[in-house]
């Protein structure tokens, strides 16, 4: 096929709107996947994925778009993460030396004007010694001036302060605030709502407490032992909108997720789209051609294979077998060549084998494979393109309904396996409506720019399809 | 000896094409695996074609004429009798003989678009034969240029990247010609060339056709269901009916002296353009060709014919009789 | 003066395309009277088959212009809304289109599909549809018996004779046939002329015989028009015509159909016609034309020269 013919169908295909929608949308999904194989190797997105916990530990869990602010009245709060190892984010730290004891100082600063609370406080500290660790108080001070002793402790080695978790500093607080508003505060109320809350009645309800706007203080000053001891702290102050797409329950930034799904998809969509269609092709163009004891050998395997469950099947693969995504597809495309495209294909090629330049073919010498495969596949070709087209929608969907369904690659970080995990962390209960949205949309997305342009070409390959 | 050997080789040049009482019969299946019976297409047919010569093949559909020339290509695998190319018996050759037998011959279709691959350039339809048979790549290109000045497709240059679908009925049959000389045959099929294309256009082609055997002294079965036309193209016609050849003989000849019955028939319906065509009713035989699966005992033509004879035309074949020099007939009238 | 059955004035149909507007039918007038037969001769895509469509009003959706007068027994059939001409068609005048053979239902049997235009247009029982469909059958060469069986059990002929039959059923004046020999043997064609030879004889009906084939043609033509690249170029007694025609493009077509009886050497036309999509301003012939001068740069009138008229500037001198 020509360079020429393809412009021309191009230019056929652009005179459609819903192709061009649909061209629109198949570059955009094209863009996110040629964008994340660029940026993200593989090999890291699955061990983002994978591992998850440890390498994004410094996002909030469940923290919706940050977009989401715009909508809303009621600012939600971003994560702040303040670091004595990164110049510029809000900690200071000062040693002062002696001879056999260092005084230490790590002072973090920050400035909290949202209408909501964190989700989450924690304090990340690494200390290097010889002989005896370093010994630290801290402290908190609001904005309004109070100061709480939130702990002391001994830093060995790496040490990890959950604030938000810690009991003991919760029910300290929440005598603390029950003196301060004079009433019992009837919940259990959580440090990272007591440490930046409003100090009067507002506070009784969970609903109706206030944050604290203004600038907040965390001090800690600890003891170094010893000329080589030093302390380093980081404190992040989780919010709950994170980034453009959010994060899910293992603190994973769901934009990796969303935009190695694309590749995937499109990958799985297209090689299993193309591969069944060429072989069925292939199959029916034999099957046609020979006849008698080869076509009917094929059609009867073809029947066979057709009245066999195809989703079942699969599933039960899924369920004794952990596979791989690409083993999937695979095992996909064995089961679906002897399918009923290889019915409809032999019509087809019943039909072109009658046509009278076949002949004239076999006339002038052409063999049984010349024929097959440059006279009568390409003529049967673009009647095929845009079958094609659309068969990768449901190829994409079968992927995402195996992955929601738990059946699917358990690594692989698909569309279908942030629905997955969506699904069986209740998403939908607890209002993590993002969550089940944003990969739900790109699979309908992809599906629909696929169509687009399967109707639009079978406009043009069909022409009994156009209106006048 | 010399003598001899140069009598034989002047034989053999002077007949390329013997045809042996050549049956094709097409099985009629019945379920998987039963038979009905078959359809005889053709049913005995013997002649001999001299190099450079032009026969025409004249029947009704049903004759089996299509079949016959298709056969003689090979295109169908003859059920009985023999087929004697330039001294070889080529009736049972497959493979790499059978592919060296096709470059000697060609084949010109009636639907000169259905003939041509839609998705191949000119270049591309002319250059398959050439890659088939292994002519080096370097030749190809002259030789497509040679043939598309030969067929009148000028300027090449203008045609070789068209599509078939940009040329005229006539410019296509054209290009089929052109593709099944490309190789430099002996022998050509033309089966009804020129009765897809328009009355005007038909005469051109054909006296291109008839240019082209002059030129390359080929041998050509001109199939046609039109009499009219034998006579600016062949030396000789065929007629056949229900897969038989009723009568042979030189073009002019037949034409003023028609012997059988049916060749006499199919003469007195053709008109020649003539206002008082309307007032005359013409003498058709009743009856319709005869089915092919059990067709009539004896003579085939003798359920419609003038000069039956009970007793004999329904009874015994009617033998080929040399009535008068090249002049063979089927008839029991000249038996 | 006794007018003419059918009288076309000045006929336009043009249809609307991808590639642009088709002038099929440009200008096109003739007169036919009643048992006459006029042979439309033209070679493909001259228009023939829309001009036939154009009288009897089956035109496809895509028509740009339809204008122009058709006369039958005086009443404009342009003129008629959907509902009227309804009820002429197929009373008055009938079709049958080229490659007819295809348009047999083939789960419906042969006699059921002959009585069908009775059971629509005149409302007759299916009883008396049935009866009256047998003698139509046996009236173009059919057995009666045949009614019973489905079209894949009628040869070619046959087919096209039921045809033939379904145009004559109820009795029109006028049945336009379009090619209805083409696909034929010549035995089977020559019996088929046969059998219109014998009803046109019979029953004094008008045929408008549309066909390529200049041979076939006088086989049936009182009148013979002759159409090219969507105009009527000569319109001439079938007398005349065949023995001497005038228009170039009339004696070069006559010149390359080959003859069984006549010694004649043939020549054929070199080109092709024009496109109807924005034809020339010129005489539409010129460019293929061996006797063609200045005067040809514009179109020619139509001239009567004795009888005839003939398109071309060559007669402007000899007649009016």
């Amino acid at each position: 096929m020509s360079i020429k013919r393809l412009k021309e169908t191009f230019k056929q295909l652009i005179a459609y709107k819903s192709a061009v929608v649909g061209l629109c949308i198949l570059g955009f999904i094209m863009g996110l996947s040629i964008y994340a194989v660029i940026t993200i190797p593989y090999e890291e997105a699955v061990k983002a994925w994978r591992l998850g916990e440890d390498v994004s530990i410094n996002n909030p869990r469940n923290a919706a778009p940050s977009w989401i602010n715009f909508f809303r009245q009621k600012k939600l709060p971003e994560t702040m993460v303040m670091d004595t190892l990164k110049s510029g984010s809000n900690a200071r730290k000062i040693i002062i030396p002696r001879e056999t004891l260092s005084a230490l100082r790590i002072e973090f600063s920050f400035e909290f004007n949202y209408d909501d609370f964190p989700s989450e406080i924690n304090l990340f500290l690494t200390s290097k010694y010889n002989e005896a660790a370093p010994y630290i108080t801290i402290n908190w001070t609001k904005p309004n001036g109070a100061t709480i002793r939130l702990k002391e402790l001994v830093v060995k080695g790496t040490d990890r302060y959950y604030i938000s978790i810690d009991n003991e500093l919760a029910k300290k607080l929440r005598l603390y605030l029950s003196e301060k508003v004079g009433q019992e505060i009837p919940y259990e109320i959580p440090p990272h709502m007591s440490l930046f809350a409003v100090e009067d009645e507002s506070i009784l309800k969970p609903e109706t407490a206030q944050v604290l706007k203004g600038k907040y203080r965390m001090v800690i000053e600890g003891i170094l032992f010893g000329g080589e001891s030093d302390v380093d702290a980081r404190l992040v102050v989780y919010g709950k909108v994170f980034g453009l797409a959010g994060t899910d329950h293992l603190r994973r930034y769901l934009v990796i997720g969303l935009l190695w799904g694309a590749p995937i998809a499109v990958a799985f969509g297209v090689l299993a789209s193309v591969s069944i269609s060429f072989i069925q092709m292939i199959i029916a163009a034999v099957s046609a051609w020979y006849g008698k004891w080869a076509d009917m050998l094929l059609q009867k395997a073809t029947e066979f294979m057709m009245i066999l469950p195809f989703l079942p099947i699969l599933m039960m693969i899924s369920i004794f077998y952990k596979i791989s995504i690409w083993v999937l597809l695979i095992v996909v495309i064995a089961l679906s060549i002897f399918g009923s495209g290889v019915k409809t294909y032999r019509a087809m090629f019943l039909q072109v084998k009658e046509l009278p330049y076949i002949e004239a073919a076999q006339a002038y010498g052409a063999s049984n494979f010349r024929i097959i495969f440059r006279y009568m596949i390409p003529k049967v070709l673009p009647t095929i393109i845009p079958s094609l087209v659309l068969s990768v929608s449901g190829f994409v969907f079968l992927e995402a309904a195996l992955a929601i369904l738990g059946l699917g690659d358990p690594v692989a970080p698909t569309w279908g396996k942030i629905i997955n995990d969506a699904y069986d962390k209740g998403a939908l209960y607890q209002g993590y409506y993002y969550w089940v949205l944003e990969p739900s949309l790109l699979l309908v997305l992809t599906s629909l720019g696929f169509a687009l342009l399967g109707f639009a070409l079978d406009k043009i390959f069909n022409p009994k399809l156009r209106e006048m | 000896m010399l003598a001899l050997r140069v009598e034989g080789e002047i034989m053999e040049e002077k007949i390329l094409l013997s045809v042996k009482e050549l049956c094709k019969w097409f099985e009629l299946r019945k379920g998987l695996f039963g038979k009905a019976g078959y359809v005889r297409a053709v049913d005995g047919v013997s002649f001999d074609i001299k190099k450079g010569d032009a026969v025409s093949l004249v029947g009704e559909s049903g004759s089996g004429k299509t079949t016959l020339g298709k056969t003689i290509l090979r295109l169908y695998e003859p059920t009985k009798g023999k087929i004697i190319f330039e001294g070889k018996d080529i009736t049972n050759l497959k493979s790499k003989q059978l592919l060296e037998y096709r470059r000697e011959t060609g084949l010109v279709q009636q639907d000169p678009y259905g003939a041509l691959p839609p998705f191949m350039t000119i270049k591309r339809v002319l250059e398959e034969p050439l890659a088939i048979h292994g002519i080096p790549k370097s030749e190809r290109i002259k030789r497509i240029y040679n043939v598309l000045e030969e067929v009148r497709l000028t300027p090449v240059e203008d045609f070789v990247g068209k599509y078939p679908h940009m040329l005229s009925g006539g410019q296509q049959q054209r290009l089929v010609i052109a593709r099944a000389i490309i190789l430099n045959p002996k022998l050509i099929v033309a089966d009804e060339p020129v009765s897809m294309l328009d009355a005007s256009v038909r005469i051109e082609i054909l006296t291109l056709l008839k240019e082209l055997q002059k030129k390359h002294s080929l041998s050509v079965i001109y199939i046609t269901h039109d009499l009219s036309t034998t006579r600016y193209f062949s030396e000789w016609i065929y007629i056949m009916y229900a897969g038989k050849i009723v009568e042979k003989a030189p073009t002019n000849t037949l034409l003023k002296n028609p012997l059988h019955p049916y060749s006499r028939t199919l003469l007195d319906v053709i008109p020649d353009p003539d206002a008082e065509n309307r007032f005359k009713i013409r003498d058709i035989p009743p009856g319709e060709p005869p089915n092919l699966v059990n067709p009539p005992e004896g003579c085939r033509f003798h359920p419609r014919c003038a000069y039956f004879k009970d007793g004999l035309c329904n009874e015994k074949e009617p033998e080929e009789v040399e009535v008068e020099k090249d002049h063979f007939v089927r008839c029991w009238l000249y038996g | 003066m006794v007018k003419s059955l059918l009288e076309v004035k000045n006929l336009c149909t043009y249809f609307r395309t991808t590639k642009g507007i088709v002038k099929a039918v440009d200008n096109v007038s003739f007169c036919v009277e009643k048992g006459e037969t006029i042979a439309i001769i033209g070679e493909s895509g001259c228009g023939k088959s829309s001009l036939a469509k154009s009288i009897i009003r089956l035109l496809p959706r895509n028509v740009h212009t339809y204008i122009g007068e058709v006369y039958l027994e005086g009443v404009d059939l342009l003129k008629l809304d959907e509902k009227k001409m309804n009820e002429i068609r197929w009373k008055k005048i009938s079709m049958v289109s080229q490659a007819a053979l295809n348009s047999l239902n083939p789960v419906i049997k042969v006699g059921q599909q002959v009585a069908e235009p009775l059971i629509i247009h005149e409302g007759v029982s299916k009883k008396v549809a049935l009866e009256r469909a047998k003698k139509a059958l046996s009236m173009v060469g059919i057995p009666e018996s045949f009614a019973d069986r489905y079209p894949f059990e009628l040869s070619g002929g046959m087919k096209q004779r039921a045809i033939i039959a379904m145009a004559l059923i109820t009795d029109p004046d006028i049945i336009i046939l379009d090619e209805p020999t083409s696909a034929l043997d010549v035995l089977t064609q020559a019996s088929i002329m046969n059998m219109l030879k014998i009803i046109k004889e019979k029953t004094v009906k008008t045929f408008i015989f549309i066909t390529h084939d200049i041979a076939i043609s006088s086989e049936l033509a009182d009148k013979v028009a002759v159409m090219y690249a969507g105009q009527i170029v000569e319109l001439a007694n079938a007398e005349k015509f065949y023995k001497t025609p005038l228009h170039p493009y009339s004696i070069k077509l006559m010149a390359s159909v080959p003859t069984l009886r006549t010694d004649k050497k043939l020549e054929f036309i070199p080109g092709t016609p024009p496109s109807l999509i924005d034809p020339p301003k010129t005489c539409r012939f010129a460019e293929r034309c061996p006797w063609k001068f200045e005067k040809c740069k514009n179109e020619p009138p139509l001239v009567m020269v004795n009888d005839s008229y003939v398109k071309c500037w060559l007669y402007e001198s000899k007649g009016r």
